[in-house]
């Protein structure tokens, strides 16, 4: 391997970036293309409400979340997945 | 009939203003009378690029203002007698420019010109909605870069919903020009590819023009690409652009790198 190195005139060629380029900009389009539309969009409204409801009990780490929405021409789906600290729900029981 | 065609990309240092110079000179030399307003208020630039930044005496502002008649503030080309500038203002504020102002100045350019060029500000401030408020038709510069097409989108956006056309139910002409075109880069797979902004922006090609060196030296002398070098590569890709503006079929050429042999001999004549 590294013998051939030697005789190669320039290193060896980094990886294609434009695909990545391309998924990216269709994932994100996606999403704001529905933010602009007139009405404000039902899936948008859950996810605000649903976490802005959570944030209220709990302090939500940007990075125990995910949201993922996807489109489709009958059904659409809306998945929001919050990572809530341990011992949360201890806390609750004996407040209440 | 008189149209309006506004230049505009969202982001900054796409290729606006070398654009709007370098269309507004090939419409011009294809006989039709042009005038090319530019919409950056305080960073004006078109009048360098056209090389008449020592002539402008009253600009856009002046006249939506009424302190200046449009005539006096029309500067004509000299070396394109069918071309003038109409300049953004360098010190005033933007806030200057009205909606109903700069739609009497446009009315009252329709009726003397053939084409009407908006250079638009970068962003998707006031000057920019002004720059494409009246359009017709529009040229949206894009880099394959993934912050300019996400820009394009925004700005695609804009045109079909803020436009005096878009009001009425009618529809702004969308027309997507491609710049800074690197064929080796795109070649090894590290730009986004032509087809991938097309299909992602959903946009018919007007032309794509390569990145070159003489771009840069036109601006630096002060006149449009398509007059201080015909034969270089951007410039007949920006003439073809305008033939295809104006309704001629024009086959696309997709800037290619310069081949092994060819490449050779390239280096040797140069």
């Amino acid at each position: 391997m590294s013998i051939f190195r030697l005789f190669a005139s320039r290193p060896s060629p980094l990886p294609a970036t434009a695909p990545v380029a391309r998924e990216r900009l269709q994932i994100l389009l996606a999403h704001e293309r529905g933010l602009r539309d007139e009405k404000p969009d039902l899936l948008m409204l859950l996810r605000e409400e649903i976490l802005a409801a959570v944030s209220r009990h709990v302090a939500l780490d940007p990075d125990k979340v995910i949201v993922r929405m996807e489109r489709g021409k009958n059904v659409s789906t809306l998945e929001v997945d919050v990572e809530l600290p341990s011992g949360l729900e201890r806390m609750f029981a004996v407040a209440s | 009939m008189a149209k309006v065609l506004v230049v505009t990309s969202g982001k900054g240092g796409v290729g606006k203003t070398t654009s709007t110079a370098a269309i507004g000179a090939a419409l011009a030399q294809n006989g039709r009378k042009v005038a090319v307003v530019d919409f950056d208020v305080g960073l004006r630039n078109l009048d360098l690029v056209l090389g008449a930044e020592r002539r402008v005496v009253f600009d856009l502002i002046n006249v939506v203002q009424g302190v200046a008649k449009l005539p006096q503030a029309l500067i004509r080309d000299k070396r394109l007698e069918n071309l003038w500038l109409l300049p953004a203002s360098q010190t005033r504020d933007k806030d200057a420019l009205t909606d109903e102002g700069v739609g009497r100045v446009i009315a009252e350019m329709r009726s003397t010109f053939d084409y009407i060029v908006c250079d638009s500000p970068a962003g998707i401030e006031r000057g920019a909605t002004l720059a494409m408020r009246f359009a017709d038709e529009a040229i949206i510069v894009t880099n394959p870069e993934v912050s300019s097409v996400r820009d394009s989108d925004r700005i695609i956006g804009m045109l079909d919903s803020k436009t005096v056309k878009a009001e009425k139910g009618e529809q702004v002409a969308k027309h997507i020009l491609i710049s800074r075109f690197d064929p080796s880069r795109a070649a090894r797979g590290e730009m986004l590819s032509i087809e991938d902004i097309l299909e992602i922006l959903a946009t018919p090609l007007l032309g794509i023009i390569p990145e070159s060196q003489d771009v840069l030296r036109a601006s630096n002398v002060g006149s449009p690409v398509t007059l201080n070098s015909p034969a270089s590569a951007p410039a007949r890709a920006y003439a073809d652009a305008t033939k295809r503006l104006l309704g001629e079929t024009i086959p696309m050429m997709v800037p290619s790198e310069p081949k092994g042999l060819m490449k050779l001999f390239g280096r040797r004549a140069a």
